[in-house]
């Protein structure tokens, strides 16, 4: 079965050879910095810059994100959220790039970017509110600089956008002093770089000059839809076509990840303009919890990168070249049996909303109409006398 | 005859159509190896192969624009835009492309293209996966809109829409895609673009659409328990409306009450609440009223069932016009 959209037949070779061929060979561009067996590798533009003891917070990160995903799969299992985006696979694209992030910066999420949202400090709970269905995201953005979770594709990117143009006429842009130089980040799949927005978005920051970085988990499918739909070159090429560089790193490898996102948001800060970086990877999971990849996905795909998978080549590192030991790694685990435990029962106890709330939420100035609405909604709530607190609710 | 879901009946319906006409085309996101999201185009890609059964890349403006080109060139593109409030992306060129081409061309080059739209809410889903935004293609000239019901009507009226040579927004009510019901294939449907009594009474009407539909036959059942007798009409074509019945209806009754999902303010609703006024104000005992989903954005799914119009807000609404 193919799935490449049809090759140009007429005279295509001919044409070729003035043109110059349609797609480079992206066999030899990825930037990688930790191998899936836990060894170090060296490249000639990117290093990592931190110690064995950041590499050991990375791990934590992972091994709680990665919690954090298992669990609220298995709460959406059990009835407790309606469905849950999971990340399986993509955490080290995640924590790497997140943890690249100084505190001044912002970041625009997908549904999916439960790593980053740990990263920033977003109580993981927060995050299950839209899943569960009790709220649309539960957190102020500008508390920890992390924009509401997107659900239409790629809208984000141009967000991210505006908000680095504001950056820029803010003058937090190219200031030289690192503690408030500000970028952005905007986080989409592969899927979404098919969306106008992200490329309106492109073109934009691009012009602009705008300090945004562009973060794809190129994951590789959009819900059914393999990469080859989306693209016949590989994607971090796309770049240069607007302007800006465009690097294709390690999804796998949170090292890379970070020091390829940390140069990108430096490029950012110092007033450079925008980067894109395609973070390659692989989605492990189902889409969502309401997805079944048997139908479309092959087996043997999956096989082939749980051998790349994100935690075990850290942890494969840590252990033979760092010394970490099994109090290290057990005390990781119990960090996370304790985060899974607060959000088991959290989640259960997570505010129910209320029906007449919804009028006032609307306009930050209420309309005469909208509350005459609420207050025909309370009357008629009132006439089940049988029912709950009617005084309150006519109040 | 055996049982068919709406869904099943969809389904059913493009395969009828693109085995009749090689110039109908099922195109969207996800459509071909899953089927689509709610499995409505399942198997269809197998049958008529990737060429006829277009996995599009992830952009809606580009699903609908595309389509444009393969309408001009002679195709029937059938595009599925996966939930209701992703259709914005596309908003632009249903809007201002596939609405205006055949006014614009004087006539010259027809629009047959559908745009399938799972819409509503009732189903448990995050935003922008409940909204139900026909009043915004309504009030576009040039674009036909119709809401099925019931698996009967879904397999006549997506065949009528592919046949059809105007641009028709096929509404599917996403939370009544498992609704069973037998259909017999060989039956004369009713024209597209007409409405219809579903329930006869004499007390009062009761006019409702899509989702919406089998929430006011229960009401209607559940008012006959009280002495009460509700006529109920499935309005079917939002644009344009059959009105013809509905004045019958109301005449006859004197009562009507339009129910919908979608906002109540400046709704399909209030569009056929002045089409009453205006044609039926001597035989109305009581102003029309309207039954819909609040002036508020689609709230989060743990509070819907309070948002949408359910059997007690239509009951409440039939009581209050017979109170007048
Ligand atoms: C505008 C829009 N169209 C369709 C959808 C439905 N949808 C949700 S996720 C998804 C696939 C997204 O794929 P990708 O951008 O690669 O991101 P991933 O989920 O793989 O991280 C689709 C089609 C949507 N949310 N928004």
């Amino acid at each position: 079965m193919s799935n490449d959209l049809p090759a140009p037949e007429v005279g295509a070779e001919k044409l070729g050879a003035v043109f110059g061929p349609a797609s480079a060979d992206d066999q030899h561009d990825l930037v990688q910095l930790l191998t899936p067996e836990g060894e170090r590798v060296e490249h000639n533009e990117f290093a990592f810059d931190g110690d064995d003891e950041t590499i050991k917070g990375f791990y934590r990160d992972l091994v709680l994100t990665r919690r954090i995903d298992v669990e609220a799969t298995s709460l959406q299992r059990q009835g407790e959220l309606g469905i849950w985006a999971q990340l399986l696979g993509q955490e080290a694209a995640q924590i790497g790039s997140g943890r690249a992030l100084e505190p001044q910066d912002m970041a625009f999420p997908t549904y999916r970017e439960h790593g980053v949202a740990w990263c920033r400090g977003v109580d993981p709970l927060a995050l299950l509110g839209l899943f569960r269905g009790v709220d649309h995201g539960n957190w102020n953005p500008a508390d920890k600089n992390f924009a509401l979770y997107t659900i239409v594709i790629g809208a984000q990117a141009l967000h991210a956008t505006g908000y680095g143009m504001g950056q820029l006429r803010d003058g937090v842009v190219g200031t030289g002093d690192p503690g408030r130089d500000e970028a952005t980040i905007a986080y989409f799949g592969d899927g979404a770089t098919s969306q106008g927005d992200v490329n309106e978005a492109f073109i934009w920051a691009s012009v602009a000059q705008a300090p945004v970085v562009f973060f794809c988990q190129n994951n590789q499918w959009a819900i059914s839809e393999p990469i080859e739909r989306q693209t016949r070159i590989p994607l971090y090429q796309r770049a240069l076509g607007f302007g800006f560089p465009g690097v294709r790193v390690d999804g796998n490898d949170v090292l890379a990840c970070h020091a390829v996102t940390k140069a990108a948001l430096q490029r950012a800060r110092e007033g450079s303009g925008p980067t894109f970086v395609e973070a390659y990877t692989y989605r492990m999971g189902a889409h969502t919890t309401t997805d079944d990849p048997t139908r479309y996905r092959l087996s043997t795909d999956l096989e082939h990168w749980k051998l790349k998978d994100p935690i075990e080549r850290v942890r494969a590192y840590l252990t033979r070249h760092a010394g970490a030991d099994e109090s290290f790694f057990a005390d990781v685990e119990g960090e996370a049996d304790e985060v899974a435990k607060r959000l088991r029962t959290g989640c259960r106890a997570l505010p129910e909303p209320q029906i007449l709330d919804i009028f006032d939420q609307v306009y930050a100035e209420q309309t005469d109409e909208l509350a005459a609405e609420r207050d025909a909604y309370a009357a008629y709530l009132s006439t089940f006398s049988d029912d709950h607190n009617t005084a309150e609710v006519v109040s | 005859m055996s049982q068919t879901t709406l869904s099943k009946a969809i389904t059913n319906g493009l395969r009828a159509s693109m085995e009749d006409d090689a110039k109908v085309l099922v195109m969207g996101e996800d459509v071909g190896k899953l089927g689509g999201v709610f499995r409505v185009t399942d198997g269809l890609q197998k049958d008529f192969g990737e060429d006829r059964v277009i996995d599009t890349p992830l952009a809606e403006s580009g699903i609908l624009g595309t389509a444009v080109g393969l309408a001009m060139r002679g195709y029937r593109p059938v595009c599925e835009i996966q939930f209701d409030g992703f259709v914005y992306p596309a908003y632009d060129q249903i809007v201002s492309q596939v609405a205006k081409i055949h006014f614009r061309s004087k006539g010259k080059v027809p629009m047959p293209i559908v745009v399938r739209i799972p819409f509503g809410g009732g189903f448990g889903g995050v935003e922008h996966h409940s909204e139900s935004p026909e009043a915004q293609f309504a009030h576009t000239p040039g674009l036909k809109v119709v809401a099925c019901s019931n698996p009967v009507d879904a397999y006549f009226m997506i065949q009528q829409a592919i046949r059809a040579d105007d641009p028709v927004i096929f509404l599917e009510p996403k939370a009544r895609y498992w609704e069973k019901a037998e259909i017999d294939v060989d039956a004369t449907p009713a024209p597209l673009f007409s409405s219809r009594v579903v329930r006869e009474g004499t007390d009062a009407t009761v006019l409702a659409y899509g989702p919406t539909m089998k929430t006011a036959l229960q009401s209607a059942a559940t008012a006959e328990q009280d002495g009460v007798s509700v006529e109920v009409i499935d309005l079917r074509t939002l644009s344009p409306l059959d009105m013809r019945p509905v004045y019958e209806s109301v005449r006859k009754t004197g009562r009507a009450v339009v129910v919908h999902e979608a906002h109540t303010n400046l709704g399909i609703g209030a569009e056929v609440a002045a089409r009453i006024t205006e044609n039926c104000f001597y035989s109305l005992e009581a102003p029309v009223l309207r039954v819909g989903g609040f002036d508020t954005p689609y709230p989060a799914s743990r509070i819907e069932e309070e948002y949408l119009p359910d059997l007690d807000r239509i009951l409440d609404a039939v009581d209050r016009t017979r109170s007048y």
